[in-house]
């Protein structure tokens, strides 16, 4: 089982990303499951969603304590938080960042990648230029780095699950995918 | 149709697929999503359906209890305090023997305020003469409402689907959304044979003395009893239909089980996976997952339960001044038996708590290490 926690703040679409990850690793054919850590939400509060993957039927049913990947898509909630918390040795950190992976010394013993999803979702206008929306560009460049789950399964999960501004999403998971660097950092 | 969903959206689906006619529902977290989904249903043309909107949970049960009085399927959800205002016309429906379906999201009672999981709401109608069905998968929350018609509409009795807040009602996972025809054919259209009719007017909830009312007890009593076969009945068809069958209870790894957790909900999910753990070491582990609490299946549980050497129960409820409700009613069955075994009562993940796999463990641990419980209520993981 591979099992996945996500660090946003409220507005950027945390909770999407991690459900988005869910609905295109299902159309590969395999059982997921995905919950947000529900507190008081609100704007720019930090946000936990967890999502588990496996070939098996998932029995658990607790928040995940020991995830083997984090996605971070508000790098200044590093430091803020302990969002490594837990992270299993040799774990992917994604960061939604425009710095490189050198730039995150304090991760060492995890492989890091980077990638300016923020960039992305403003070039789409994703959410407005203050306050953009990236849980699709980085879900285009998770799939690149990590291999989890195929770009096409990506492209038609963010197809069903925005709301608004579908092609625009699609074409910015696109662009992730394909401008992504699968930089690996062992810092 | 495969498709990942939230568990109330399975409720919506199961509504959806049951061609419930009338709905009327009051919002409340953590139940929103059941009842946004279904009036989308509605206003899209899915569900042929009138959406009634209320103005409070009591007029919810109300409206539902008019609708169904007039033959209609009837469909409605809640959640907590929504469940407690409901309270009077919930003995209301059982009594006027309406077969109205309810999801109930488990949410802990205020005060405090909270909105995180915990059974003593709907544990808290558990004598209102609803039946009640305790789900355990996105998946089971859809089929079971779809079951719950079937039982309903034929002793003519009202049924709770129940499930976790956000641990189920927030959870997306994959579930199969089977085809209308197939459903139709399991859950055909409902004929209420004492539906209101003005062509044949008649009175109904009258005043009835003494010489009667007790008798229309033992009526609700009996269908009640009836309905321990029905859902067996029911659950097994359904598994022959859609290759998913269900019982009164699940077990699991239960045939040379010594020591046996029974739990229900969410918190038996989890508990699948420490009974796989607990093999791997040497234990023989083993779990029964109550599905349907009301009406209470205490002759199964007396026959897979007895002669054990241990058994330990979780309740995500508790009856102050008592225990929890599923230790309490488990213990109840099997007090006459004389191959009784001990029995272990834990409360862990009240107020939405997390009871994860580790937490499950500790109570098998703690179990295996004692010869005898003492006490009613063990508290797991309680900051003193």
């Amino acid at each position: 089982m591979l099992e996945i926690r996500f660090h946003g703040r409220g507005g950027q679409g945390t909770v999407v990303a991690s459900k988005a990850l869910a609905f295109a690793v299902a159309r590969e054919g395999r059982y997921v499951q995905t919950f947000p850590e529900y507190g008081v939400e609100r704007r720019g509060a930090p946000v936990v969603a967890f999502t588990r993957i496996d070939d098996e039927p998932i029995y658990i049913r607790s928040k995940i304590y020991e995830p083997d990947h984090l996605v971070v898509l508000e790098p200044t909630l590093i430091g803020a938080i302990d969002v490594t918390e837990g992270l299993k040795p040799g774990g992917w950190i994604i960061i939604n960042s425009e710095k490189k992976a050198a730039d995150f010394p304090q991760f060492k013993g995890f492989k890091v990648a980077t990638f300016d999803a923020t960039s992305v979702a403003v070039k789409y206008r994703l959410g407005s230029a203050a306050a953009p929306i990236v849980n699709t560009a980085i879900l285009g460049a998770l799939s690149k780095i990590t291999g989890f789950v195929g770009i096409d399964a990506v492209r038609e999960a963010v197809h069903e699950i925005s709301p608004v501004k579908k092609d625009e999403n699609v074409k910015a998971a696109e662009e992730a995918y394909e401008t992504a660097v699968r930089e690996q950092e062992q810092p | 149709m495969q498709k990942v969903i939230m568990g109330n959206h399975a409720l919506s689906w199961g509504a959806l697929l049951s061609r419930a006619e009338v709905i009327a529902a009051y919002p409340i977290t953590p139940q929103t999503e059941v009842v946004e989904l279904l009036s989308n249903m509605c206003a899209d043309g899915d569900l042929d359906a009138q959406f009634i909107k209320v103005e409070s949970e009591h007029s919810a049960m109300a409206a539902s209890m008019g609708a169904s009085a007039a033959g209609a399927r009837t469909f409605t959800a809640t959640s907590a305090q929504g469940l407690a205002l409901m309270h009077e016309v919930l003995h209301w429906a059982t009594g006027a023997r309406l077969p109205i379906v309810m999801g109930n999201i488990n949410r802990a009672m205020a005060p405090p305020w909270t909105i995180w999981t915990e059974q003593t709401d709907s544990i808290s109608e558990r004598d209102t003469g609803w039946l009640q069905i305790y789900t355990s998968s996105i998946q089971e929350i859809m089929d079971s409402v779809i079951q719950a018609y079937k039982v309903a509409e034929q002793v003519y009795l009202p049924v709770m689907v129940v499930l976790d807040s956000f641990v189920l009602s927030h959870t997306n996972e994959n579930c199969d959304i089977p085809d209308q025809s197939k459903v139709d054919a399991y859950l055909p259209k409902f004929e209420n044979a004492y539906k209101l009719d003005v062509a044949k007017p008649a009175a109904y909830g009258g005043l009835t003395g003494p010489d009667w009312y007790y008798e229309l007890r033992y009526k609700i009593q009996k269908d009640t009893e009836r309905s321990l076969d029905l859902f067996e009945e029911t659950g097994k068809e359904f598994g022959e239909m859609f290759g998913r069958p269900y019982g009164l209870v699940e077990t699991y790894k239960l045939d040379d089980a010594e020591i046996v957790l029974v739990t229900s909900a969410s918190i038996a999910s989890t508990a699948r996976p420490v009974i796989d753990q607990l093999r791997e070491e040497g234990h023989k582990a083993g779990l029964v997952r109550i599905r349907v609490f009301r009406p209470f299946p205490s002759d199964l549980l007396r026959k897979l339960l007895q002669g054990r050497k241990k058994v330990l129960v979780i309740d995500r409820n508790i009856s102050f001044g008592m225990s929890g409700a599923f230790y309490e009613e488990t213990k109840a069955a099997l007090y006459n038996e004389k191959s009784a075994p001990p029995m272990w009562g834990y409360i862990a993940g009240l107020g939405g708590r997390d009871v994860p796999v580790d937490v499950i463990k500790e109570t098998f641990l703690e179990t295996i290490k004692e010869d005898h419980p003492e006490g009613d209520i063990i508290w797991i993981g309680v900051k003193k």
